[in-house]
């Protein structure tokens, strides 16, 4: 190899580098580390996400989909293993700078909404901001924005409890969108929702992914939820097994 | 900080009773500081309104019966009073008098004599009015503060003439309205004083000012008003017939620097004329000294209410405590949806501080309305006009912030060190 081929390799690959979202070295994490009861839940898994991605990662419950779902969204540390976010690296970090991963790089949205009781939508959806110290008024234009992104701005003065389960994963989303993050974590997005909201939620990513760009990880026990997504990672007693497309991917 | 605030009104909002049932001990602690403290300003100041009045600064020199000490067979000193009163060789002469003001030079600012005559009463076709009759020195006049309206004030060297000044109340009162003031003077009328019917010509007219009168007038029973009747002192000596000396005088000070010593001084003065006097001695008292007295007194049941006051805080400051380590539990999930999206310890912690604040300030505001009000109504039934100490209002609050702070902080830090899994997880 010569020296320009080395160059251009080292710049193919930096480029490669920055297109990556995640990775993931050897993730391991053991639980009651050090105890009789020691429990290793993650046997070493190697994940590479690119941005733009839109990734299903299917699994049985005890397969270790939530914990490595945790240590993506940086509410968790791994044992053993390496955790690049948006090329920064994850690993060892302090409380404080896991806080502020979550709040730039990454946006929940839980199986049970999760969203802030006797508060707005509204208010709900500047959250994140709030903690991202943006301005009042930028974070009261841009909380408008996306919630008539989702299309539920007639609605940003009501409170969760007068939302029906669909609109408030809605307002859930337009909340995980707010500070733009590197990607969005969907947990069993449609686990609480009927199959017609199921549908309408699944769009709003699809459109999300396609017409957005937003690079997207959803995490389901459903194989026919997984099916539409472009690939497909299934996890199985902690390792990854099987990685292929979906076979009902679908474009909005 | 703003947003904390909004959201702690919000819950506590949401839980009006628990936060008012919280808020009860501070209020009762802040409300109990308050209310005795504004009783006490409101005391403390009507006594100061009253004795400055009355020259609180002056000195009273005065003749007291030596108490003779008697040995009995127990061995028990019992102290023995033989009440009576001085005689002419007893009282303090105008000699004394003349030495002490030139042992002490420019320290005697004043010495005010007066002669009682008792009290006396005019009654005519058109109208009645009741005096007390002083015979006073021209130095009298210096010191009290009397508004001449009319004529002129009577001098020592009217000592002997039947002249007095009487103030605008009397000559209405006396003469029914026929003679105004400014003609009274130069009137005449037939009074009884000192145990003898005589004419008194009317030398001048002051203005009869009810809030001088003080303390006094709270013992005038009727509405009729007995204003003071001043005479020469050489009328009211002999008048009463004697011309021995006094029985108590009162000093006005003049350039002293330490008044605890020219107190002292002026009676360790007036006392050593007295050491071969078996039954007379002689002390002085200032109203300063009664009223400093009295001030700390007042102090000390301030202090007592205050320390009872200061557990009810400090058990209310529990009570905020528990109250917080309780809604933390109730809000588990949202503090680990707060730390999903980004929401720092610092911020958690800052949230639940601010919440714990909130309650105490409300509380604590509350708690000074309560004092305030019950203070007022204390100081009204006792007589006082209220006053609410500023100073002990603003402490009340930071305090009660104080609290909120203390009591807050070890619930909001557990609330800040909340794994958000954990606490994401929680049902």
């Amino acid at each position: 190899m010569d020296r320009a081929q080395q160059i251009r390799s080292a710049a193919e690959s930096a480029f490669d580098r920055s297109q990556e979202v995640i990775r993931m070295e050897g993730i391991t994490k053991r639980y009651f580390e050090g105890k009789e009861n020691e429990l290793e839940v993650l046997h070493g898994i190697d994940l590479t996400v690119k941005r733009g991605d839109f990734v299903a990662i299917v699994g049985e419950s005890g397969s270790g989909k939530s914990t490595l779902m945790n240590i993506i969204g940086a509410l968790d540390r791994p044992s053993a293993g390496r955790y690049w976010l948006d090329g920064l690296d994850v690993q060892d970090q302090p409380d404080r700078v896991m806080s502020e991963i979550r709040n730039k790089k990454i946006g929940f949205v839980f199986q049970t909404f999760n969203l802030i009781g006797r508060t707005t939508a509204l208010k709900n959806v500047e959250l994140p901001m709030l903690y991202g110290h943006v301005p009042q008024k930028e974070r009261t234009r841009r909380a408008m924005e996306l919630l008539s992104m989702v299309g539920m701005a007639d609605r940003a003065k009501h409170q969760p409890n007068e939302l029906s389960g669909g609109q408030k994963q809605r307002v859930a989303i337009a909340r995980a969108m707010a500070n733009d993050p590197a990607i969005l974590l969907a947990d069993e997005p449609t686990g609480a929702l009927d199959s017609a909201t199921s549908r309408t939620v699944m769009d709003i990513f699809h459109d999300l992914n396609r017409n957005h760009g937003k690079t997207i990880l959803l995490i389901t026990h459903s194989q026919a939820l997984a099916e539409e997504c472009p690939r497909i990672l299934t996890l199985m007693d902690g390792n990854i097994v099987d990685e292929r497309r979906g076979r009902e991917v679908r474009y909005v | 900080m703003f947003e904390n605030v909004r959201l702690a009104l919000g819950s506590l909002r949401a839980n009006k009773m628990r936060a008012l049932l919280t808020m009860l001990g501070i209020i009762i602690g802040i409300g109990s500081v308050i209310a005795i403290m504004t009783v006490g300003e409101s005391l403390t100041g009507s006594l100061n309104d009253s004795m400055s009045g009355l020259g609180a600064s002056n000195l009273t020199v005065s003749l007291t019966q030596k108490s003779s000490d008697d040995e009995s067979a127990g061995g028990a000193r019992v102290r023995m009073f033989a009440p009576s009163t001085p005689g002419a060789d007893d009282l303090m002469t105008d000699e004394m008098i003349a030495e002490y003001r030139a042992a002490f030079g420019s320290m005697v600012g004043a010495i005010e004599l007066t002669e009682s005559l008792g009290s006396g009463t005019v009654e005519s076709a058109a109208g009645s009015a009741t005096v007390t009759a002083t015979g006073v020195n021209e130095e009298y006049y210096l010191t009290e503060e009397l508004e001449l309206l009319y004529g002129r004030l009577p001098a020592d060297s009217d000592g002997g003439r039947r002249v007095a000044l009487v103030s605008d109340q009397f000559v209405e009162d006396a003469f029914g309205g026929t003679v105004s003031a400014v003609n009274a003077v130069g009137q005449s009328f037939q009074m009884s004083v000192g145990g003898s019917l005589s004419t008194w010509y009317i030398l001048g007219v002051y203005r009869y000012d009810e809030e001088e009168t003080g303390i006094v007038s709270l013992t005038a029973a009727s509405d009729e008003v007995i204003t003071t009747m001043y005479v020469p002192l050489g009328t009211a000596k002999a008048v009463n017939g004697s011309d021995a000396g006094y029985q108590s005088f009162t000093v006005v000070g003049g350039t002293v620097e330490d008044q605890e010593l020219f107190i002292s001084e002026t009676e360790r003065f007036f006392a050593s004329y007295y050491t071969r006097n078996d039954s007379y001695t002689v002390e002085t008292s200032s109203l300063s000294s009664l009223l400093e007295t009295m001030t700390e007194m007042l102090g000390t049941v301030q202090l007592a209410i205050s320390a009872i006051a200061a557990i009810s805080l400090l058990v209310g400051g529990i009570g905020v405590m528990n109250i917080m380590l309780v809604s933390i539990t109730e809000r588990t999930r949202e503090i680990g949806i707060r730390k999903a999206l980004g929401a720092p310890g610092s911020a958690i912690r800052l949230q639940f501080i601010v919440e714990a604040v909130v309650i105490c300030l409300i509380g604590g505001l509350l708690g000074v309305a309560v004092g305030v009000g019950l203070g007022a109504v204390a100081a009204d039934l006792m007589g006082f006009p209220a006053r609410a100490s500023v100073e002990s209002i603003l402490l009340a609050v930071g305090f009660s912030m104080g609290i909120g702070l203390f009591f807050g902080y070890y619930p909001a830090n557990k609330a800040a060190k909340l794994d958000p899994i954990e606490a994401l997880r929680y049902e």
